[in-house]
This record gives C-alpha cells, sequence and structure tokens, in this order.
C-alpha cells in the first residue's frame, strides 16, 4: 500500500487514498519492509555471487532469460501461472508462505480490467 | 479501491495489513483491562539423545494456552521424512506449520536427487527459514534423524541458531531435563538404556514443571526402522476412586408395593420398507 506519486509530484490521492505522515513514516510490523524486499535481496546476492565466480556474463545471460520468462503471461487481471518463471528460478522444487498463505489466485478483490490493462500498456 | 490492485501485483505470503489495527485494539483493551486471547503454546520438555546405533526423541504431551491446559494428548513429534523426526516447542502453530513445510520441501528435494534425505539439509532449510523471519515464527525444535553419515541430532531456536551435540533439551523443562542428562549420560549407550534415560528425563520436566505434563512419547530411529512410541509412559494417570457411594440393594425397607397395568391399544401399523440396496 505504498505511496503513488501522480502528476506534478504530489501524492496521487484518487489512486492510493488519503495520506497520513504516520503511516507511511512507519512500518507497521518489523518484517513489513524485509518481507517485501526479501525475494530482490535474494536475487541481487545470488547475481553478485554468480558474477564473482563465473564472471559478468553468468548473471547478464540469466536475468536476460527471466525477462523473457516474465512475458509469459495472461493479460493483467487474470491470474497466470508463471510456469517458466518458476521452472527458471527453482520455485517449482519448493513451497514456502508464499504458496499458502494469501494465494493471489483466491483473493476477493478482482481489478478493473480496462484500467489494469491501460496502465500495463502505459496508457494511463 | 480497484485502482490501488492496479499499481501493485498481488503476493502471496504474510499480509501485515492489519498489524496496526491490531495494535490500537491492543492498547485499548489494555487500558480497559482485559486481556487479549493469548496464542496456544506448548510450554513443553522436548529432549533428544543420540545412542550407539541411532537416536531417541522424548517429548511431553501437554499444550497451554496462557494458565488453562489448552490440550492433555497432543502430538509434539513431526514426521519430516522417514529417516528424520523433529520434536517442537513454542507456539503449537508455529511447529506445526514449520515442520510441515519443511517436510513437503524435503521430500520435493529428496525426489529431485533420488536420495534418502539428510538431516543436515533439513537443518539448513529450518534455520534459514527461522532466521529469515526474525524470530517472529516462535517455533524451538529439536531435530534429529539417520542418513548416509549416521545419526545427528541438532537444536534450533527461534532466531535460526542451531547447535549439533549429542544430547539436547528445549522448552520451558528443559532445566529439569538437562539435569537428568548432565548426570546419567554416556557415549555409546544401548537402545534400552538410552530409551530409559529420555523417559526419566521427561518426567523430570513433566513433574517440576507447570508447562509440560500428561504422557511422555518417544521415537526411536535407527538405520531402516522408526519405533513412534505413543504413549510410551502414562505418567500423569488420573486418579481412580477408592469409595464407591452406589447404596446396596435392600438399603432402603419397602413398606408397600403396588402395580398398575396400562392397556395400551394398537391403533395404527404402518411398514416402511428400506432400501438396502
Amino acid at each position: 500500500m505504498g505511496q503513488h506519486i501522480g502528476a506534478y509530484g504530489v501524492q496521487d490521492t484518487l489512486r492510493s487514498g488519503f495520506s497520513s505522515v504516520k503511516n507511511e513514516l512507519l512500518p507497521s510490523h518489523a518484517l513489513e519492509l524485509s518481507e517485501k524486499n526479501f525475494q530482490l535481496n535474494q536475487d541481487k546476492m545470488n547475481f553478485s555471487t554468480l558474477r564473482n565466480i563465473q564472471g559478468l556474463h553468468a548473471p547478464l545471460k540469466l536475468q536476460m532469460e527471466y525477462r523473457a520468462a516474465r512475458q509469459i503471461q495472461r493479460l493483467p487481471f487474470l491470474q497466470s501461472s508463471h510456469l517458466a518463471l518458476d521452472t527458471l528460478k527453482g520455485n517449482d522444487e519448493s513451497i514456502s508462505f508464499e504458496d499458502i498463505l494469501n494465494d493471489p489466485a483466491q483473493s476477493e478483490m478482482v481489478g478493473e480490467p480496462h484500467i489494469m490493462v491501460e496502465y500495463k500498456l502505459g496508457l494511463m | 479501491m480497484a485502482t490501488l490492485s492496479v499499481c501493485q501485483p498481488q503476493l502471496g505470503g504474510f499480509s501485515f495489513e492489519n498489524c496496526k489495527r491490531n495494535a490500537v485494539l491492543e492498547a485499548e483493551v489494555t487500558k480497559l483491562g482485559c486481556n487479549i486471547p493469548a496464542a496456544r503454546k506448548t510450554g513443553t520438555t522436548i529432549c533428544g539423545v543420540v545412542f550407539k546405533d541411532g537416536l531417541v526423541l522424548g517429548a511431553d504431551t501437554r499444550a497451554t494456552e496462557g494458565m488453562i491446559v489448552a490440550d492433555k494428548n497432543c502430538s509434539k513429534i513431526h514426521y519430516i521424512s522417514p529417516n528424520i523426526y523433529c520434536c517442537g516447542a513454542g507456539t503449537a502453530a508455529d511447529t506445526e506449520m514449520t515442520t510441515q513445510i519443511i517436510s513437503s520441501n524435503l521430500e520435493l528435494h529428496s525426489l529431485s536427487t533420488s536420495r534418502l534425505p539428510r538431516v543436515a539439509t533439513a537443518n539448513r532449510m529450518l534455520k534459514q527459514m527461522l532466521f529469515r523471519y526474525q524470530g517472529h515464527i516462535g517455533a524451538a525444535l529439536v531435530l534429529g534423524g539417520v542418513d548416509c553419515n549416521g545419526p545427528h541430532l541438532y537444536s534450533i531456536y527461534p532466531h535460526g541458531s542451531t547447535d549439533k551435540l549429542p544430547y539436547v533439551t528445549m522448552g520451558s523443562g528443559s532445566l529439569a531435563a538437562m539435569a537428568v542428562f548432565e548426570d546419567r549420560y554416556k557415549q555409546d549407550m544401548e537402545e534400552e538404556d538410552a530409551k530409559r534415560l529420555v523417559r526419566d528425563a521427561i518426567a523430570a520436566g513433566i513433574f517440576n514443571d507447570l508447562g509440560s505434563g500428561s504422557n511422555i512419547d518417544l521415537c526411536v530411529i535407527t538405520k531402516g526402522r522408526v519405533d513412534y512410541l505413543r504413549p510410551h509412559d502414562m505418567a500423569n494417570k488420573k486418579g481412580v476412586r477408592t469409595g464407591n457411594y452406589k447404596y446396596k440393594q435392600g438399603t432402603t425397607g419397602v413398606l408397600t408395593k403396588s402395580v398398575i397395568k396400562l392397556d395400551l391399544e394398537v391403533v395404527e401399523e404402518t411398514v416402511q420398507t428400506m432400501d438396502t440396496s
């Protein structure tokens, strides 16, 4: 639920609701920030280790493959299986809380299809 | 609200949406003097010991919810893989879910390597997960198993530190159990001696710690064989009443007896066939 900076660099009330300084300054739980960035940090760590061991080409090739696999998706408001991306990252051989709790396929809210596609295509 | 879901992709895993609300509620409730409900813990005695050909894991069977016993006979020795078992102390849900997740991951891993899983793998997976959540997952575990390198016993703390030792105890009754171990542990014991030692250690925890009680469960793991003895020993049996408060026949004297026959006539008779196919 982060801030969405809209036009003129001001907080976009229409898109992200009313703002409150207290709400935005402190995270509501000690783990909130670390969990939000966990996957990114893991990837960064793995790529830098790979670069140190095998040279710059290794993370570059992998990231290119990830970017290609990330594009194999359905339209934004539908659930995609991310099968290719998961296989590349090795997530098909492990189970963690992301698979058990808060499954996005079971979420109660579904996005507005037109707005989501416009946002993805950058027409918003 | 629909516009919010446009910007961020939906992610699985823990959601921290209600944390601020819960903090406010807790402050309000303590101002009124009430308590928020406590999570169910397993104030526990769990222990493990390595003997000559394998290892013995032991646990009591009481689960508490604050000052009340929530479950008199809960199972604290969880299955991880055919050759690895794990005892759990701390918050009951956390130990249950953590051991189930690690068991699934270990199964997938062993299918992918087509080998029997090793205890060190389970240990590494558990410690990495618990460290990721910085101790907020309250699971203190005793992990033991026999793999291709022999018997291994680990103790894992909620913040993610682990120790590899020949005998370990965890839980609120760990000091009582450790006292028994420190007195009587010897290297390369026989299986019966090891079982008796673990039984005595758990009994010490049960009788000297309020958070542990009821029965003693044991799990003996050797190469190719697992004996899950539940219950191994019922240390706290409910007492049997010594006196009988029922009156004997003839205690009360009979003065008069009168029998009134009720005349019942058959009004209606219906037969309902049952479909027994």
